[in-house]
């Protein structure tokens, strides 16, 4: 691919802060990858409508509140629906192993739990990227 | 093509599609904006910009929520540098206009400027005709946080809004060069802050100075976060637009920067076909062999060189 893969990063639900969303942010550019950042406490409706005006390769969330089970399979079920399911979704975040299945078998193509290093993500998103 | 017709009938993933292939792709992006090229010219193009940090982003988010009550159409370009080191690029302007993402009305698109040095990318101005195709009747540019020469928008935009910040001190002296001269209208924002009056005179003082202005720009405070300025600022900003259709000014700033976009495209053509004609038996390598022992002198072989892709 001879253009920068593009990420949203995503901070679905109520959390009050956003180190986790920074970091891997950051680590993403310094991967080569453009990352449009939108902040904190985002709806799934408003995570999908900037993910297509963006038209982005992939949309990556991290959630710490414990609401992943409802919000991540919310936003592939909403990207389905604009047909944009060429899109890869991963997710991050402080989430129980034994929920991580149930999210796969959603459409989360990957979840990235706490402690698992950038790089890992990085490889993992340029190995899955749908797109051209 | 399918995604023009999609993007005519006002399809924001066919939009967002479009401004991909533009910023991606040279060649396809040049048969998509043959396609849409005559229907463009109905925007009126905004350009918001002003040092780091200065609010253009809040300042674009409340101007367009007072546009949509008009029932506008509005596309936003957000321009942000993209890093020389690893060409990544954070984009973070939407974080100030999280409310309008949903809003059918508004198109919001990050660009990163791979490696394009004047404030916007190289691809903003294609993506800003596929907006104009697309319907907008507003189209805002905001560009990166200027400094020094970053003048671009101006070939770009019908209005540039220069926003400036109470406590810049020296920094209006050193922003003065070059970038002063390209503002329409000026915002001194965060004008709940210290200083916003000096600011506003220092601007004034300066903006009085220069005698050779067709218009004089206007100078107004703005408090963005408390919406305060926003509908005066709309006011000028529509004003500005009435003035430039109204005097020779629209047209001759158009066919200016056509001109000027015009012989960027030819430079580059031509820089590409010299490249590839003398990449061809190592002409350019033994070129700079040449050079470096002075058996020849740059001129000479620049010469050779536009004389060997002479048709
Ligand atoms: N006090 C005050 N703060 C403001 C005002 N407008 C914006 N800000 C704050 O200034 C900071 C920067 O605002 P942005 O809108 O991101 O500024 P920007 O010019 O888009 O920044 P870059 O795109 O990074 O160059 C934010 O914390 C805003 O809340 C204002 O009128 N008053
Ligand atoms: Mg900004």
């Amino acid at each position: 691919m001879d253009r920068p893969i593009r990420v949203l990063v995503a901070k679905p639900g109520l959390d009050g802060h956003d180190r986790g969303a920074k970091l891997i942010a950051r680590a993403l550019r310094d991967a080569g990858m453009e990352v449009i950042y939108t902040g904190l406490r985002q709806t799934p409706e408003q995570i999908v409508a900037a993910a297509i005006q963006e038209d982005v390769d992939v949309v990556a969330m991290s959630i710490l509140s414990g609401a992943h089970n409802h919000l991540f399979p919310k936003v592939v079920e909403l990207m389905k629906e604009q047909e944009a399911d060429d899109v890869l979704i991963i997710g991050g975040g402080v989430i129980p192993d034994d929920d991580i299945p149930g999210l796969k078998q959603k459409g989360i193509a990957q979840i990235f739990t706490p402690g698992t290093p950038t790089t890992v993500t990085i490889d993992f998103i340029k190995n899955n990227v749908k797109r051209k | 093509m399918k995604l023009i017709n999609k993007m005519l009938s006002g399809d924001k993933r066919a939009c967002a599609r479009l401004i991909s292939i533009v910023e991606n792709d040279k060649l396809e992006s040049e048969k998509i904006i043959k396609q849409i090229y005559s229907h463009t010219g109905n925007a009126h193009i905004v350009g918001i910009t002003g040092p780091p940090g200065a609010g253009k982003s809040t300042l674009t988010d409340k101007i367009v929520k007072s546009l949509l009550k008009e029932n506008k159409k509005i596309g936003i370009i957000a321009v942000d540098p993209t890093s020389p080191y690893s060409g990544g690029a954070i984009l973070g302007d939407r974080i100030r206009m999280q409310d309008l993402a949903l809003n059918p009305n508004v198109f919001i698109r990050s660009m990163g400027t791979r490696g394009y040095l004047g404030g916007l990318a190289k691809a903003t101005r294609n993506a800003i005709k596929v907006l104009d195709a697309y319907g907008c009747d507003y189209i805002f540019i905001e560009t990166v946080g200027v400094g020094q020469s970053e003048v671009d928008i101006v070939k770009a935009a019908d209005t540039v809004v220069m926003v400036m910040v109470p406590g810049l001190g020296d920094d209006i002296q050193s922003i003065k060069a070059g970038i002063m001269e390209i503002g329409d209208i000026f915002v001194v924002n965060k004008s709940d802050l210290f200083g916003a009056q000096r600011t506003a005179t220092e601007i004034n003082m300066m903006l009085d100075l220069n005698t050779n202005e067709k218009r004089r720009p206007p100078v107004l405070m703005v408090t963005s976060t408390k919406n305060e300025g926003i509908d005066k600022l709309i006011e000028e900003t529509k004003d500005h637009y009435t003035y430039l259709k109204e005097s020779k000014e629209y047209d001759e700033r158009r066919q200016k920067n056509l001109r000027i976009e015009l012989l960027e495209l030819v430079e580059e053509e031509i820089r590409n076909i010299v490249i590839s004609e003398t990449n061809k038996d190592n002409k350019m390598e033994n070129a700079v062999k040449e050079l470096a022992d002075k058996k020849v002198d740059p001129f000479t072989v620049r010469d050779k060189f536009l004389n060997s892709i002479k048709k």
